[in-house]
């Protein structure tokens, strides 16, 4: 007896300071953007919405907002439709050497960021391209694809063949299974492969370093303000990152959670 | 049956509809990967690249001491980071899947990872909030006069650990507890059957089945850990560079790309040998 409630009392103390070790430093980002001063650290001289103010005036960092929703919504709409094709065409046709193309479709997962960024700078420059937000997403799309093409693949069971084959029967072109039979059928991993791939792109920092020059995204933009040290602003843009986040995650949560439930 | 036996008029199809996304691949990975491994055999004289086929880029790596200690510093701090990362997230997972009750399991899981929806560069400017000389630690530890002087966490090795163990803990409790609530009970109830008590239990039965879960999750923080620039830079400093930090002074104050190309390939070097070393608990699976 003594011994349960002495396992149990070690449990729940181990879990509430790994709970506090996870939150420790979000809280403090959180609570310092609202510091009435000019330093993000104790003590908190008093509760002051300035910094939330100076962003949203800062236009370099809205802009940078702007480019990071239009580059991560464009590259995972991209990564989507090519994903979903190849996962059709895997599936549906057995094509010569389809392991290897499966394997070739999944490899940029096994390989860091910073390399697939360095090899596309190298040959961007090699060519004399110029670095633009289109150059992000390409890299973007390179690093997404593999995860649309492996969740909408893993997807495609044998068991809508036959409702494919009825819609063919009825006269559909391979268009319109497409997009009529098995888009549909496939809609709920579809979003999720779109969302995660918008989450990847969203925040990810080193590619869009590299290869972005005038118009930057948002992790690129907050890069640079950290040149300027510890700053309130800078907790200001991270706090409103996270909440933002937090809510579509709900939103999310209880969309497809609801979705899952009633089927 | 899975495929339709095919005429050609299905196999041009078939091979349309996957075309854009293996060219995409080929354009846009294999190739640049391997004009970048081509390069890395190439070897700049100023700010030029030299076309001159060498292995310079590879043998300076390993006879010039700044370059073998990032590649060491790298090693060094990935495998402290993955043990680290794993001791502390299999109690959590544990916790959550044992203890924690059914209904309240996907809200604690929810808990735990949600610190990563800060950005991830956010993320370690916030532990540098907590870490740097007049932080959120150093202002506490000093404020209940346990220490006189403030600790120098901020810009060394110990900072890049924390904010890389903060980020894995999360990852690993997710592979390490989806392991676990895949467990049937019927092996625990067998094991006690046979008198095996709760620690016997777990070191010959629990753990050695989620050890599949333990290495996905491991692996996956090795990969991640080693070629991630962002962390070292802003918690690290510039004390004790790690191999992306070198790779990127390549790129910028000495525009030596081979030398960064080079060292591009041993960073991917280093991942495929531990990647030979987990294969054997790696199940990727596929439907």
């Amino acid at each position: 007896m003594l011994r349960r409630i002495l396992v149990s009392g070690v449990s729940w103390a181990y879990l509430a300071l790994v709970y506090a070790f996870i939150f420790l430093p979000v809280a403090v980002l959180v609570l310092f953007s609202f510091q009435d001063g000019r330093l993000p650290v104790p003590p908190f001289n008093g509760f002051s919405t300035q910094w939330y103010e100076a962003v949203f005036v800062d236009r370099k960092l809205m802009a940078a907002l702007g480019n990071s929703m239009l580059v991560a919504i464009s590259s995972s709409v991209v990564s989507c439709v090519l994903g979903f094709l190849a996962a059709y065409s895997l599936a549906r046709y057995k094509l010569p050497g389809s392991a290897l193309q499966r394997g070739l479709l999944i490899a940029p997962m096994t390989v860091s960021y910073l390399i697939i960024a360095l090899g596309l700078l190298a040959l961007l420059n090699a060519l004399h391209m110029p670095l633009s937000l289109l150059t992000v997403g390409i890299g973007h799309v390179v690093i997404n694809l593999p995860l649309c093409f492996a969740i909408i693949y893993a997807s495609m069971g044998d068991h809508q063949i036959n409702i494919e084959r009825a819609a063919r029967d009825l006269g559909a072109s391979d268009f319109k299974v497409m997009t009529l039979v098995t888009a549909p059928m496939l809609m709920p991993s579809i979003l999720a492969a779109f969302f995660l791939s918008v989450t990847f792109s969203w925040d990810e920092f080193i590619i869009a370093f590299l290869l972005s020059r005038f118009d930057v995204t948002l992790p690129v933009e907050i890069w640079s303000m950290l040149r300027s040290g510890l700053n309130p602003k800078t907790n200001a843009i991270g706090s409103l990152v996270f909440l933002a986040s937090v809510a579509l995650l709900l939103i999310l949560e209880f969309s497809l959670f609801g979705r899952t439930k009633k089927q | 049956m899975t495929a339709t036996t095919l005429e050609d008029a299905d196999r041009r199809k078939a091979w349309g509809f996957a075309a854009p996304a293996l060219l995409w691949t080929l354009a846009f990975f294999v190739v640049p990967f391997l004009f970048m491994a081509a390069m890395s055999l190439w070897k700049r004289e100023g700010r030029e690249i030299v076309r001159v086929w060498n292995l310079d880029n590879y043998l300076r790596v390993f006879s010039e001491s700044a370059l073998l200690q990032g590649l060491v510093n790298s090693l060094e701090i990935t495998v402290i980071v993955t043990v680290l990362s794993v001791l502390l997230a299999y109690p959590l997972a544990w916790i959550i899947a044992e203890r924690v009750p059914k209904g309240f399991q996907r809200m604690a899981l929810i808990l735990a990872i949600l610190p990563f929806w800060t950005s991830y560069v956010v993320r370690s400017y916030s532990w540098l909030l907590v870490l740097s000389k007049n932080g959120v630690i150093n202002q506490m530890l000093t404020g209940l006069g346990l220490i006189a002087e403030p600790l120098e966490i901020a810009s060394t090795r110990t900072a890049t650990v924390i904010g890389f163990v903060h980020f894995f803990v999360m990852l690993l409790t997710l592979t390490i507890y989806s392991n676990l609530i895949q467990l049937s009970p019927n092996y625990r109830r067998a094991a006690a059957d046979l008198g095996a008590n709760a620690f016997q239990t777990f070191w010959h039965v629990v753990l050695p089945l989620t050890l599949p879960g333990i290495m996905t999750g491991a692996f996956l923080t090795f990969v991640l850990c080693i070629g991630d620039y962002v962390t070292p830079q802003i918690l690290g400093g510039n004390n004790e560079l790690v191999l992306p930090q070198i790779i990127m002074l390549q790129l910028g104050r000495r525009a030596d790309f081979p030398m960064a190309a080079a060292l591009s390939i041993i960073l991917m070097l280093a991942v495929t040998a531990a990647y030979v070393l987990c294969a054997r608990w790696l199940k990727i699976e596929r439907a």
